[in-house]
């Protein structure tokens, strides 16, 4: 089967592999309709996340056909397409009883700080992930979940991970009715979050980026005030200004490892590793939130250490969460958003590749080419 | 700069999920009602362990189910062996997986080559999309790629000339 595989930093192919096979009786194999490139993709393509080896297949975002099952499989049957979300959950340990989906403690044996997640390194339980014809899920009983009649392949695709994690992210910053939600990042993320945002009732939403396309988009998509950071001089004294000098009641980090904006954190983040990424916008959510106010993680960030001001996290009273989303669990009521047309995922989508050209889709996404902000890879066995 | 506030009551679904209960500022919860948890659970079917798989060593076991296709392998391999001696709280742990990491993309070129694949590194890199889209700054930059790299191998050479010319001194000198 025709799969992308990785070779090293910056460095992806397409290639022919062999078929993924049932290895535990709980195990499906999904013949891929739609897969995606994440952004936190690019943490793996930049050779950033350590046990990333030569040869994986990456993909966290896919929805597929069934064509087979395990033994023990019974709440999915060949033929079902389903969503499949981005986590590999057992759905009975002590944390997935918890609907801690995202934190499940029988699917990565390679770390305990983090479960597993499809295609994302040995560092996330060594599975291959979905950008490819056919992928092996495990725990098919729990994850894989019917795609509704009528929705779009296009929307399902997005249900996987970018409409659960923007939604979570909303979620955990704790919004109440009228509170100022700071968003950065425009990615697809950032710009779901800022989306869903207004689903808790948010007053008033405010987005930082610096490609101007994304703001643009963002703006209207949300919609929402989006600003460039690059133009409005120290982005937290600018927050504080706009915010009668208080800060934003909720601030999310939907950017992560790749941050831009500073130099220190760039070069120690993200040229030397010599902190687990570049944590600028974490860094800058921290100093922007108001006192006794909600930092809210979503973006990704290695294992090891970041710089970032926590004694005044500390004197100023937040509260700071984060977590993997449990898409588990958020899935019935985004469905429900999605159906009644509360939300519409699949506008966010700009570009659509064959398979074949899975490393030109990375470049141009990685190096926001062409005003991309989601490409989606189409595999040779999908009408195109 | 100018601000302008969005009018947030058109907005479909405004509000829909608000919950004045989710309020992680005060994160103190009466949980008497919540279900006891049990840290026992039925383990699922364990996967047969036929390959090697490393496991952090903050667990017993390896997990229920795990992924097959890589297991470790040469001295990258080695070098993986050696990280999960040690927990994740160590550097020892992550400083050499991210150093076998590297060891395994050359161990990858030379795998290739020995399967009589010459890698298209153009094409792995995504450049034509670069070309495409971006061919000002592209052009720019590989041409200071190639300045600089110029510009090393001579200033290296230059040296090494110093060098032959100072020891054929001394030699003749002799
Ligand atoms: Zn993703
Ligand atoms: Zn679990």
């Amino acid at each position: 089967m025709l799969a992308m595989e990785y070779r090293g930093p910056k460095r992806v192919r397409a290639v022919q592999k062999p078929m993924p096979e049932i290895k535990h009786p709980e195990d499906a194999i999904v013949r891929v309709t739609r897969s995606c490139i994440c952004g936190s993709d690019l943490h793996l393509y930049n050779g950033n996340v350590p046990d990333t080896r030569v040869g994986s297949t990456f993909g966290h975002e896919f929805v597929g056909e069934v064509v087979e099952i395990g033994s023990d499989v019974t709440n999915i049957k060949v033929g079902d397409n389903v969503i499949v979300p981005f986590n590999v959950a057992c759905g009975r340990c002590y944390f997935c009883k918890q609907g801690m989906f995202g934190n499940c403690h029988q699917s990565n044996s390679m770390a305990t700080a983090v479960g597993a997640i499809f295609g994302y390194s040995h560092t996330a339980g060594g599975f291959d992930g979905g950008q490819a014809e056919y992928a092996r899920v495990p725990y098919a009983n729990v994850g894989p979940t019917v795609i509704p009649p009528g929705m779009d392949l296009d929307d399902a695709v997005l249900l996987t991970d970018v409409v659960p994690t923007g939604y979570q992210a909303a979620e955990m910053a704790g919004i109440q009715k009228g509170d100022t939600v700071l968003v950065f990042g425009a990615g697809p993320v950032g710009i779901m979050a800022a989306r869903c945002a207004w689903l808790f009732g948010a007053g008033r939403v405010i987005v930082l980026d610096k490609e101007d396309y994304r703001l643009e988009f963002v703006r209207n998509y949300a919609p929402c005030e989006a600003y460039n950071f690059e133009e409005i001089g120290d982005p937290v004294l600018f927050i504080k200004k706009i915010t009668d000098w208080l800060g934003a009641d909720c601030v999310i980090d939907a950017v992560g490892a790749e941050a831009a904006g500073n130099a220190l954190q760039t070069i120690t983040g993200r040229k030397t590793l010599l902190q687990a990424g570049s944590a600028t916008a974490l860094h800058w959510a921290i100093n922007a939130v108001k006192k006794g106010g909600v930092v809210s993680i979503v973006g990704v960030y290695g294992p090891t250490d970041n710089l970032v001001p926590i004694g005044n996290a500390m004197n100023k009273g937040l509260t700071i969460r984060g977590n993997q989303t449990s898409v588990k669990r958020l899935l019935p009521r985004l469905i429900d958003h999605v159906q009644s047309g509360r939300l519409n995922p699949k506008a966010i989508i700009t570009h659509r590749l064959p398979m074949e050209e899975v490393a030109d889709g990375y470049r141009l996404f990685s190096a926001k080419l062409d005003n991309c902000i989601k490409p989606i890879l189409l595999p040779p066995t999908v009408t195109r | 700069m100018q601000t302008k506030k969005i009018d947030y009551t058109q907005i479909n679904g405004w509000g829909v999920d608000a919950d004045p209960e989710n309020d992680p500022t005060y994160p103190m919860q009466h949980r008497e009602d919540a279900p006891p948890r049990d840290i026992f659970y039925d383990r699922p079917t364990q996967q047969p362990v036929d390959v090697e798989v490393l496991h952090s060593n903050e667990r017993p076991d390896v997990t229920a189910v795990f992924g097959t296709t890589l297991p470790p392998s040469g001295l990258s391999g080695a070098i993986r062996r050696f990280a999960f001696k040690y927990s994740e709280n160590e550097y020892k742990h992550w400083l050499p997986l991210i150093f076998a990491d590297r060891v395994d993309v050359v161990e990858g070129v030379l795998k290739d080559l020995a399967h009589g694949h010459v890698p298209n590194i153009f094409a792995e890199k995504g450049y034509p999309m670069e070309w495409k889209y971006n061919r000002t700054a592209f052009v720019t930059k590989m041409a200071t790629i190639a300045a600089i790299t110029v510009g090393t191998v001579l200033l290296l050479n230059s040296g090494k000339d110093k060098k032959k010319a100072k020891y054929a001194r001394g030699y003749r000198g002799k």
